[in-house]
């Protein structure tokens, strides 16, 4: 049964976020033993609830954040003024953007914690080594893929980090996409391998396996086959007893004692009543881009420049979402709407090469490329016809012929990218909009240009009908990926929180989520954003049990 | 696609009916009526807004945007989550009027025009803030699930063969089908 308790009991932690580390944080907690209230700002929808509206959910905000009740503000450097744009995007409900998210579950690779010592000082870019290493995660990794349920193939990919298990179930069945992609690669000598996912490929304690419905990438799954927090944790965490969640319940404050701990969080309930949560330590999983806008919200005479903000870095090194994008038509139907997105991926050109001349590298995946609305707006070549007879024939002709590929590629951290407070917009709600500062590095968008080339090489070797790239800086906002804005390390004059996401300037005050991360990987940061959730479960569990909180 | 249809797809595949996939298909039923009533156009617009649809994408070979009933989406926009951009069709249509008039002095309405003269007008605005509305509202009304009162049967998805279906087995296309052998791939 879900635990109940009231606002002005003490619980153990109160934990803001229910996402991809909210909800891991929050089961583990309950599990070791300790009492939990979770405050999530979105509804707690159900599988049965998630539709196959592609108007609804990438139009309209039926999952996302909405910009008409809470409105982002962008600019692209400091000084200018920023305007109202849809620049951060977000999964905004119970299971947060684990439950949107395309499932690609990639580790990091080891070089991705201390390439700052491997590269060198990259000049405009604030790169940093992480306090703790890959085999520091690598227990946390193979936890979560099995706490969860992650499907591929041990082995499958040279360029891999060690692994201490397989994954717990095999890759999900090869599309079209993956076969053509898998036979062009291994033509130019590359490594292809199954992608890693997290959706089941069978049936996993008590979930059912993938109906490959084809509705993943931004939809909830229906068949909760889906690891999202949602299907995967968070049940576990109410049915512990020691776990309360709150749905519909808008953390604005983290509030202050006396002698600067934490002792509760400040929220709007459903009725936007506000609400005093007493806790004896406070876990922000907001997201990237939320958590330090509450951080910086969480002003007071001690902290006047928002919590645990004595390095001024919180909200600074926003790192986002970069991709490049190729596709390409064949001859027969690849029908590529069917089945999760991505099948096939390549890791070939992961690691940054002093001999490209620039810092950067990604991995590329073959997928499916739009649903019928996007298909139809954006989905044919840019000089194909937009409107008419001919349009017509096209789309009927390139929609089930076409497939994309995607590389996901490094975001470098700069100091003047960031979440702040926007002076004059506010939300639904009267709290100050977030505002974005951000502008690609110029060797982001080498990276990408990179990328292109590789996408449109491989498409070569596979003979499509007909080949097309956009063009690299093609707008890539809004962002997904939401990182950097709280960053890890050892030293508190550069980073926000210590190498156990513990605040550096309040002792009871953790940071779990991509905020944390100091480099951006090759993107697809959620595996390595639930790592980081269940190794710090266990580091605050085991302060808690000391005393040490 | 009714229930009926993905019982049957599930017989074909045998699978085993659990609770929580028929929840799921259950939920998933598309509540579409055809759309009946108009809450914003006045009849003459609507014939207006309808010709204009049918030539982003026409009708002949194949049911267009007139088929799939894209004007009640149209309307249902303008009535509900895009009101805002009313006047951005009271613009854009009172200039398609005046235009109209010149290009062809004579002729009574948009909709009275051939499917030619229709093109051409409509090609004479393409770069207009109006005709990226229409085109935008006209594709989604086209092919955005029938909830939303438009692509009305289907006719969208079937014209790009697209199944909006809860289960698929592979092989799902022809280059991971077994049948075709890496030659043929």
């Amino acid at each position: 049964m879900s635990a109940a308790f009231r606002s002005n009991e003490t619980v153990d932690f109160a934990v803001v976020g229910s996402g991809a580390a909210g909800g891991v944080v929050a089961k583990e907690l309950a599990l070791a033993g300790f009492t939990v209230v979770v405050l999530e700002q979105g509804p707690h929808m159900q599988a049965k609830d998630f539709k196959h509206d592609e108007f609804g959910v990438l139009f309209q905000s039926a999952l996302t954040n909405n910009p008409k009740t809470q409105p982002v503000t962008y600019r692209e450097k400091e000084g200018d003024k920023a305007e109202i744009r849809d620049a951060v995007n977000y999964c905004r409900m119970v299971g947060g953007g684990s439950v949107h998210f395309t499932a690609n579950y990639w580790r990091f690779h080891e070089v991705d914690f201390e390439e700052r010592s491997r590269w060198g000082a990259v000049p405009g870019a604030s790169l940093a080594d992480w306090p703790i290493r890959y085999r520091d995660l690598e227990p946390y990794y193979a936890k979560a893929e099995y706490d969860l349920g992650v499907s591929g193939l041990a082995g499958a990919n040279p360029f891999d980090p060690p692994r201490s298990k397989p994954y717990p179930m095999p890759p999900l069945p090869v599309k079209s996409s993956g076969v053509i992609f898998e036979r062009a690669t291994r033509k130019l000598g590359l490594h292809p391998f199954p992608a890693p996912m997290a959706i089941l490929s069978q049936p996993y304690k008590g979930r059912l396996a993938c109906q490959h419905c084809g509705f993943c990438n931004s939809f909830g799954c229906e068949f909760g086959s889906k690891s999202s927090t949602l299907a995967a944790a968070i049940p576990a965490a109410l049915k512990s007893g020691r776990c309360e969640l709150r749905a519909e319940c808008y953390v604005r404050k983290v509030e202050i004692d006396a002698g600067g701990r934490a002792n509760g969080v400040i929220y709007f309930d459903k009725q936007r009543r506000e609400v005093f949560q007493k806790a004896r330590a406070v876990v922000l999983c907001a997201n990237g881009a939320e958590t330090p806008r509450l951080l910086l919200m969480s002003t007071s005479n001690r902290f006047p420049n928002g919590l645990a903000n004595s390095s001024g870095l919180v909200g600074r090194n926003l790192m986002f979402d970069a991709g490049a994008i190729a596709c390409g038509v064949f001859e027969h139907p690849l029908n590529e709407h069917k089945s999760v997105q991505v099948t096939r991926l390549i890791h070939d050109y992961y690691d940054s090469d002093p001999k490209r001349g620039f810092f950067g590298g990604g991995g590329i995946d073959a997928r499916s490329q739009a649903y019928p609305v996007v298909f139809a707006l954006f989905g044919l070549p840019m000089d194909a016809p937009r409107w008419g007879v001919e349009y017509k024939k096209m789309l009927a002709d390139y929609f089930p012929r076409t497939m994309m590929l995607l590389a996901h590629t490094t975001c470098l951290a700069q100091e003047t990218n960031s979440i702040t407070l926007d002076p004059d917009v506010k939300d639904a709600w009267g709290l100050p909009a977030m505002r974005v500062t951000f502008s690609w590095h110029e060797d982001d968008l080498k990276t990408l240009r990179y990328f292109e080339k590789r996408m449109l090489e491989i498409f070569d070797a596979a003979k499509p009908r007909r080949a097309w790239s956009y063009p690299p800086g093609f707008d890539l906002l809004p962002s997904r990926h939401l990182m950097g804005t709280c960053r890890m390390g050892n030293d508190p004059k550069t980073s926000v929180v210590n190498a156990d996401n513990r605040a550096h300037d309040v002792a009871n005050l953790f940071i779990v989520d991509g905020s944390s991360l100091v480099t951006s990987g090759r993107q697809q940061p959620t595996a390595t954003i639930q790592a980081l959730a269940y190794r710090a479960a266990d580091r605050m569990a085991a302060m808690a049990r000391r005393g040490g909180i | 696609m009714g229930i009926l249809d993905h019982f049957t797809r599930r017989q074909c595949f045998g699978l085993l009916l659990t609770p929580e996939i028929a929840a799921a298909l259950q939920h998933a039923e598309h509540s579409q009526e055809a759309g009946a009533k108009l809450s914003w156009f006045d009849p003459a617009t609507a014939a207006e807004v309808e010709a204009l649809a049918s030539r982003i994408v026409p009708s002949g070979d194949g049911p267009g945007a007139r088929e799939a009933g894209t004007l009640y989406f149209i309307d249902r926009a303008l009535a509900t989550f895009d009101r805002a951009k009313q006047g951005v069709y009271k613009a854009g249509l009172a200039e398609l009027q005046a235009r109209r008039q010149r290009m062809f002095p004579g002729s009574s309405s948009i909709a009275a025009l051939t499917g030619e003269q229709q093109t051409e007008l409509l090609a004479a605005m393409e770069t207009t803030e109006f005709f990226e509305l229409l085109r935008f509202h006209t594709i989604v009304g086209m092919f955005a699930h029938p909830s939303w009162s438009g692509n009305r049967d289907q006719t969208g998805w079937k014209l790009i063969g697209f199944e909006d279906a809860h289960l698929f087995r592979p092989p799902f296309g022809y280059y991971d089908d077994p049948a075709h052998g890496e030659e043929e791939r």
